[in-house]
């Protein structure tokens, strides 16, 4: 059914439709309506679930873990300082191999204080051991959510993900979707069936000490399934399109880069945005592409080098900082890219942090510098804000 | 004409406040605290030797607001920023400002260890039963029953547990040398804030420990009622669950007066 709706709400709904047992969240802006939502879902008896009003994020995730430990299937959403303070556990989930989903809304760091979008938060979390995907709109941020649940629950996974959405941009804003049904989602997504849990008639300690000889090896064995998931991510995807019949991309989404020259790599929104500049690029002949990251937890290697291999050149949108180093998702698309034949250079241009807007013109300010050989910039920046300093 | 030589002025702006308009809702309270602690800061002349720390809430511009050094903290922290704080400059004032969400809720274990550990600190605690700031969603101090938007049919304490009384919390502890909860409701009760937060200092200025002072507010936006009868609500349905009183008074402290 189509609905006009905010992208909080097509979240709620998606995940009221997967049917958690347990949710357990801290209020913080602008992940909000979402927990919101979900809360007067429960009150109303739409969800048969258990909604934990926690004293912070790092006890929401908590919840979540023993809630999962023991057999249910969680939820959680959180953003920015929230999603730090919940960094502890999110590890602790990983490394007990607990499938659960929660939506990281995307939103700056302090200090200073901010509350607008970018994505120094999820990719301050890529080496967790959680899965990460990124939403270009409502209606992928819906579909992700009921895939992440699938991807995760996989016996050949069993890592949590994290659903990333750009606070704000999507999360405030309304756009139509289609909502599935009940019947739809229960027959995509199964009811949680555990490989293992809490049960005393079959004994598990989960999180046990691991000394020197064991410790590796179970890092290893998280390392090699989240670089396997790839293809569960894929095949999910596709499963996906085959019950509801939308695509949306798997681990990519390439927009008119067969013949591109130069192709954009963005994750989340900015990938609209994009698409939308590389329409009117085209219309002035200039062969442009833009590459959606679907998913940058698994890293698709393999993947980009396929869709990068013709490009003369390639830029990073980045809407975060390695501080000290360079962009995040840059250095991997290089390293991805290293030692390649035709390697094409690879710009990262940093833009759009804390809420500051992407547009039109700081697509032409990248591809212009891009083209006079810069590889590391910040875009879209205040100069007189500088030389005051 | 002898008029002008006897021009006195009454009443201004305490030192220790800007010039400036707040962001603050309409009815809300945290106006009238800010206003009892620049004018206490001026009393005991404390705005050049003071560092304020600033909560996430609805306070989280408290910054703005002051005329002393402000730090602004990550939720729930303050108390521990201050005892940092505190600890290298023992010869500063220095104050945390936070809400229910931010002092009981995220950060109540920071409260409690800073409170055990007796620093010598001063914390305004403002208690609105709500959180304010993210749009209105049950606090730890919310009321059994009251609405909110995380409890929509009311606070039901056996899915959402039972509101925490702060002071009482403390004060079984050996740390505070000053404890006490007060309300702003009217101008008794505001003068009577006045006096907890003034021996609220003077504990610290006194050297003898820990001190809070829990301000019961209101949120009349959160709470879908108009200023005065948010007033009103408060001394009918908060004072009754949150005693008004003074909690822990060091031995020492009561001379000073």
């Amino acid at each position: 059914m189509r609905k006009m709706i905010e992208g909080s709400r097509a979240v709620a709904e998606a995940v009221g439709l997967c049917r958690p047992d347990v949710i357990s969240a801290y209020p913080i802006t602008p992940q909000t309506h979402i927990v919101e939502d979900l809360s007067q879902m429960v009150a109303d008896g739409d969800i048969d679930a258990q909604y934990v009003r926690v004293e912070s994020e790092h006890s929401a995730a908590s919840v979540c873990l023993g809630a999962v430990a023991a057999g249910s299937r969680a939820y959680s959403a959180t953003t920015s300082q929230g999603l730090m303070l919940m960094a502890e556990v999110l590890y602790n989930i990983a490394g007990m191999r607990l499938p659960l989903v929660i939506t990281g809304v995307n939103r700056a760091l302090s200090a200073p204080l901010s509350i607008w979008n970018d994505h120094q938060d999820t990719m301050a979390l890529r080496d967790t051991g959680w899965l990460q995907l990124y939403a270009e709109n409502s209606q992928e941020v819906l579909d992700m959510h009921i895939q992440a649940y699938k991807i995760s629950e996989d016996d050949r996974v069993l890592l949590p993900v994290m659903v990333c959405m750009d606070g704000y941009v999507l999360t405030h804003t309304y756009e139509s979707v289609d909502m599935p049904t009940q019947e739809e989602v229960d027959a995509f997504l199964p009811r949680y069936d555990p490989l293992y849990k809490l049960d005393p008639d079959d004994p598990y300690t989960l999180g046990a000490f691991a000394d020197p000889s064991l410790y590796q090896e179970m890092r290893y064995e998280i390392q090699q399934d989240a670089l396997g998931s790839k293809a569960v991510i894929k095949e999910a995807a596709r499963d996906f399109k085959a019950s509801f019949g939308r695509w949306m991309g798997d681990v990519l989404d390439p927009y008119q880069c067969d013949d591109a020259e130069t192709i954009f790599i963005g994750l989340g929104t900015v990938v609209g945005t994009l698409k939308e500049w590389v329409d009117v690029k085209r219309g002035q002949g200039e062969k442009v592409g833009a590459l959606k990251l679907r998913c940058f937890r698994p890293f698709p290697l393999e993947e980009l080098r396929e869709a990068l291999g013709n490009a003369k050149r390639v830029v990073v949108v980045e809407k975060a900082v390695g501080v000290g180093a360079y962009g995040i998702v840059a250095a991997e698309v290089r390293a991805a890219l290293y030692g390649q034949a035709n390697m094409p250079p690879v710009t990262c241009a940093m833009a759009g942090l804390g809420g500051r807007d992407i547009t039109f013109e700081t697509f032409e300010e990248m591809l212009k510098r891009a083209q006079a050989g810069e590889s590391d910039f910040f875009a879209g920046m205040r100069a007189e804000l500088l030389e005051a300093s | 004409m002898e008029a002008d030589t006897e021009t006195q002025v009454l009443f201004e702006r305490p030192q220790a406040m800007q010039p400036v308009r707040m962001h603050y809702c309409p009815g809300c309270t945290h106006g009238i605290v800010h206003r009892l602690l620049a004018e206490v800061m001026d009393e005991f002349d404390l705005v050049e030797r003071s560092v304020g720390v600033a909560p996430v809430g609805c306070a989280v511009f408290a910054y703005e607001y002051f005329t002393c050094d402000m730090l602004e903290a990550a939720h729930g922290r303050a108390p521990a920023m201050a005892t940092g704080v505190k600890r290298v400059r023992p010869d500063l004032f220095v104050f945390a400002y936070q809400g229910d969400g931010d002092l009981a809720s995220i950060g109540i274990a920071e409260t409690i260890h800073a409170a055990a550990r007796g620093e010598n600190i001063s914390i305004i605690f403002i208690n609105n039963a709500v959180f304010g700031m993210t749009g209105g969603q049950m606090a730890p101090t919310t009321l059994p029953g009251m609405r909110t938007s995380t409890t929509p049919e009311g606070r039901d304490l056996k899915l959402a547990g039972n509101p925490m009384r702060v002071c009482e919390l403390l004060a079984a502890l050996d740390g505070p040398a000053y404890l006490a909860r007060v309300a702003v409701t009217n101008p008794r009760r505001v003068r009577e804030a006045k006096r907890a937060i003034r021996r609220a200092f003077q504990a610290q200025l006194d050297e003898l420990g820990f001190s809070l002072v829990e301000v019961l507010s209101t949120c009349p936006t959160r709470w879908g009622m108009p200023p005065l009868d948010a007033l009103k609500w408060l001394d009918d349905n908060m004072v009754p669950y949150y005693p008004i009183k003074e909690f822990v008074v060091a031995e020492g402290l009561a001379e000073a007066e």
